[in-house]
C-alpha cells in the first residue's frame, strides 16, 4: 500500500544546524500520526517540509506516492492547522472558512454552503458573520480546522493546535479531534511537545530528538518499551536507572526504565530482597487521586507514584520500594 | 511565628513626592487629565481655534472700491471661487495630488516590502537611513537642487545626449500640456520633484503597515491554495491598505497645499497654495484666501470617506 507521507532520508538543514537530519518516516492513510519532541527537535521542521512552506536539503519525500520536493505548498493537496491559528483578521469567519474555495474558483453559493457544512462539523453554525477577534481561542481553534477541512486534504497537518488553549478545553478538543479523525478517515499529521496529548490521541507516535527519530510505535509500545533513556524520560517521566544498581537489586547489567506508577512502597520492617530497595523519603506531593513520592536509596532518587489511599509517607521515612520482576524494561541503547 | 509590630507591614514613609504618587494612584483620571490637558489646549486653541478663525474669513467679502474686508456673513467669495480660473486651479492641483498619490503609492510599496519582509539588521538599517536621510536636509536646497537636475543645461539633458537618447526626452518634452521647453519648466517636473520630496512619507506608513501582517497569514494563504498574486490580493494588500491610506493623506495634501515647489520647478500657472500665499498677500483678498483653503479640507474629507466605505479602515 502506498503511504500518505513517505520521508526518504529526509535532511533539513539551516546554515550548520541540522532541523532534520536523515528521517526516514512512513505515515500510512487514514493514520493519527503525531510527531513528539521538546521544542528544536525538529518535528515541526518535518511538517513544514510536507506542508511545503520547507524544501529538504537532502533525501526524498513522497505523498500519496507523488514526490512532493520542489513543488509549492499551494499545490500541495495538504492543510496545516496553524499554532496560532493563523486567521485572516481582515474577513469574517465565513469568508476565512470559504477561502481555500474561493482562490480555487468555486463559485461563491457553492463555497458558501460547503463553509457553513464545515462551521457546522465544528460546532460553529451563527458565528459566519462575526470576525476571528471576535471569538475565544477555542473558536478560533475551530475555525482554523474548518478552514482546513473544507479543502477535504489529503493529509491534514497540526502544528501545536491545542497549545494555547486551557487544560478543561484542550481534553475536549483532544476527545473532538479524535472523533472528527475517525468519521473522516483523513490522515492526521499532529505536532506536540505534550507526551499525554501524544499518547491519547494517535495511532502511532515519532519520538524527535535533535533532528532524529528516536523510536516510532504505538503509544503503548513506547511507553512500555522505551528504545533509549531519551524515550523513557521523555514519555512520562520514568525512572532511568543505571546498569550498576540494577544488579544490586537483582536485575539486569543494562539502563533500565521502571515506572513510576509500577512500584509499590510500604513501611520499614520489610525485608528488602529481589526487586526492593529500602530508601529515605525526600519529598511527598499530594495530587489527587495519586500521590507522588520522591524517595533516595543509595544515592540514586526514585519517583514512586502510588494511589493517595495508601496512607501516610512523611519527609525522612524510611520505607521500602517494591516492584515485579517483570515490571522494568531494558534498554538496548544507552543514548 | 514572630508578631508584628503595628504600622511595620507597610512602607510609611511620607514626603511630597510619595504623598503625590499615592493620590496619583488612587486617581488614575486625574493623572491622564493632567498629561493631555496641555496638548489638548494647544490643539483645541490654538490649532483649531485659529482654523476656524481662517474659515469664518472666508464667509466675508472684500470691498471692491476700497480692498477693505466686509465684515458681514456672504457667500458672494465662494461663488467667486467658482469663476473659471479659479476652478481651473483647483482642477491642477487635484490632479497633480492624484497623479503624485499614485505613483507615490507604486514606487513605495515595493521598497516598503522588502523593507518590511526580508531586510534585517544592518540593511534594515541602511533602508531607514536612504528614506530618511533626504528629510534631513533643507526642503528648499533639495527642490532648487532638482531645477538644476532637470534644467535644459542639466544632468538628465547631459545623460539623454550621452546616451544618444535626446530624441526621448524631445519626445516626452513634445507632449502636450504637461511638456514644454525643458523639464524644469514643464508640469513633469513639478511631478516629479512632488514625488521625490513626498515619497518617504508614503513609504514609511506602508511599511510600518506591511510590518504588522504576520509571516504565516501568508504561510496560510499558500497553504490553502492561493498562488502569490492571490495573496497578494486576497492577504497582503487589503491588511497594507491603511499604511497605504495613511501615506497618500501626507501626500495628497501635501501636494495640495505646496506652494514652493510649482514657484521653483514647473510652468509659472497657480497650484492652490501658490493662489492661497498670493491673494493672502500681494492681493490683500484673505476672504478668497480664506476659501481656497476650505478646498482641500473638503477634498481630503470626501477621499477620507470614499476611503472608509471601501473598507479601507477595517483591517485596523
Amino acid at each position: 500500500m502506498t503511504s500518505a507521507v513517505s520521508f526518504q532520508h529526509v535532511s533539513r538543514h539551516f546554515g550548520p544546524v541540522r532541523a532534520v537530519d536523515d528521517v526516514v518516516l512512513d505515515i500510512a492513510p487514514g493514520e493519527f500520526f503525531a510527531m513528539l519532541g521538546p521544542s528544536g527537535s525538529g518535528k515541526t521542521t518535518c511538517l513544514r517540509l510536507i506542508a511545503g512552506f520547507e524544501q529538504p536539503t537532502s533525501g526524498h519525500i513522497e505523498i500519496f506516492g507523488e514526490t512532493a520536493e520542489g513543488l509549492p505548498p499551494y499545490r500541495r493537496n495538504v492543510n496545516t492547522v496553524f499554532q496560532d491559528y493563523a486567521l485572516f483578521p481582515h474577513m469574517n469567519i465565513l469568508d476565512n472558512v470559504a477561502y481555500g474555495l474561493m482562490v480555487k474558483g468555486v463559485a461563491r453559493q457553492a463555497r458558501q454552503t460547503k463553509a457553513l457544512e464545515a462551521l457546522d462539523l465544528v460546532e460553529l453554525k451563527g458565528f459566519e458573520a462575526r470576525r476571528p477577534s471576535q471569538l475565544s481561542g477555542g473558536q478560533r481553534q475551530r475555525v482554523a480546522l474548518a478552514r482546513a477541512l473544507v479543502n477535504e486534504p489529503k493529509v491534514l497537518l497540526l502544528d501545536e493546535p491545542l497549545g494555547a488553549l486551557d487544560l478543561k478545553l484542550r481534553e475536549q478538543m483532544q476527545v473532538e479531534l479524535k472523533t472528527l479523525q475517525r468519521n473522516l478517515g483523513i490522515t492526521f499529521v499532529f505536532v506536540t511537545h505534550d507526551q499525554s496529548e501524544a499518547l491519547s490521541m494517535a495511532d502511532r507516535v515519532a519520538i524527535f530528538n535533535n533532528g532524529k527519530i528516536i523510536q516510532v510505535g504505538a503509544p503503548k509500545d513506547i511507553y512500555e518499551r522505551p528504545r533509549t533513556r531519551f524515550v523513557a524520560d521523555f514519555v512520562g517521566s520514568s525512572n532511568v536507572l543505571p546498569p550498576d544498581f540494577m544488579q544490586r537489586t537483582g536485575g539486569p547489567g543494562k539502563w533500565v526504565s521502571l515506572r513510576p506508577e509500577k512500584i509499590t512502597i510500604t513501611a520499614r520492617g520489610m525485608t528488602p530482597g529481589s526487586h526492593a530497595v529500602e530508601a529515605t523519603v525526600t519529598s511527598v506531593h499530594y495530587q489527587g487521586a495519586v500521590t507522588r513520592v520522591n524517595a533516595e536509596a543509595a544515592g540514586q532518587a526514585i519517583a514512586v507514584s502510588a494511589p493517595s489511599s495508601f496512607g501516610a509517607v512523611n519527609i525522612g521515612d524510611t520505607v521500602t520500594l517494591q516492584w515485579p520482576a517483570d515490571a522494568f524494561h531494558a534498554m538496548e541503547d544507552e543514548a | 511565628m514572630t508578631d508584628t509590630a503595628a504600622g511595620t507591614v507597610h512602607d510609611r514613609r511620607g514626603g511630597l513626592l510619595r504623598r503625590i504618587s499615592d493620590t496619583l494612584f488612587r486617581r488614575p483620571h486625574l493623572l491622564l487629565t493632567l498629561l493631555i490637558a496641555p496638548p489638548l489646549l494647544w490643539l483645541g486653541i490654538v490649532y483649531l481655534g485659529s482654523l476656524l478663525a481662517l474659515l469664518a474669513q472666508s464667509f466675508f467679502s472684500i470691498d471692491e472700491f476700497s480692498g477693505m474686508v466686509k465684515r458681514e456673513f456672504t457667500l458672494s467669495t465662494y461663488a467667486e471661487l467658482l469663476n473659471l480660473a479659479n476652478v481651473d486651479v483647483i482642477l491642477r492641483s487635484l490632479v497633480m495630488a492624484v497623479a503624485v498619490t499614485l505613483a507615490a503609492a507604486l514606487i513605495a510599496f515595493p521598497i516598503a516590502y522588502y523593507a518590511a519582509r526580508y531586510a534585517r539588521g544592518r540593511w534594515k538599517a541602511f533602508f531607514y537611513l536612504a528614506v530618511m536621510l533626504p528629510l534631513w536636509s533643507s526642503y528648499l536646497v533639495r527642490v532648487y537642487a532638482w531645477k538644476l537636475i532637470l534644467a535644459k543645461e542639466g544632468i538628465i539633458t547631459w545623460l539623454a545626449d550621452k546616451l544618444y537618447l535626446t530624441w526621448a526626452l524631445d519626445a516626452i518634452l513634445a507632449i502636450p500640456v504637461i511638456g514644454g521647453p525643458s523639464l524644469s519648466i514643464s508640469y513633469i517636473g513639478t511631478f516629479l520633484v512632488f514625488l521625490y520630496v513626498w515619497l518617504p512619507y508614503m513609504i514609511l506608513p506602508t511599511q510600518a503597515a506591511l510590518e504588522r501582517v504576520p509571516a504565516n497569514l501568508l504561510e496560510a494563504s499558500a497553504d490553502l491554495g492561493a498562488v502569490p498574486r492571490q495573496t497578494f490580493w486576497t492577504v497582503i494588500f487589503p491588511l497594507a491598505l491603511p499604511g497605504l491610506i495613511a501615506g497618500s493623506i501626507f501626500t495628497f495634501s501635501l501636494t495640495l497645499g505646496d506652494y514652493i515647489i510649482p514657484q521653483i520647478v514647473g510652468t509659472s500657472t497657480y497650484f492652490l497654495g501658490q493662489a492661497v500665499y498670493t491673494l493672502q498677500g500681494t492681493a490683500g483678498n484673505i476672504p478668497l484666501a480664506a476659501a481656497f483653503t476650505v478646498v482641500p479640507i473638503v477634498i481630503m474629507g470626501i477621499y477620507l470617506s470614499i476611503a472608509k466605505r471601501m473598507g479601507a479602515f477595517d483591517a485596523l
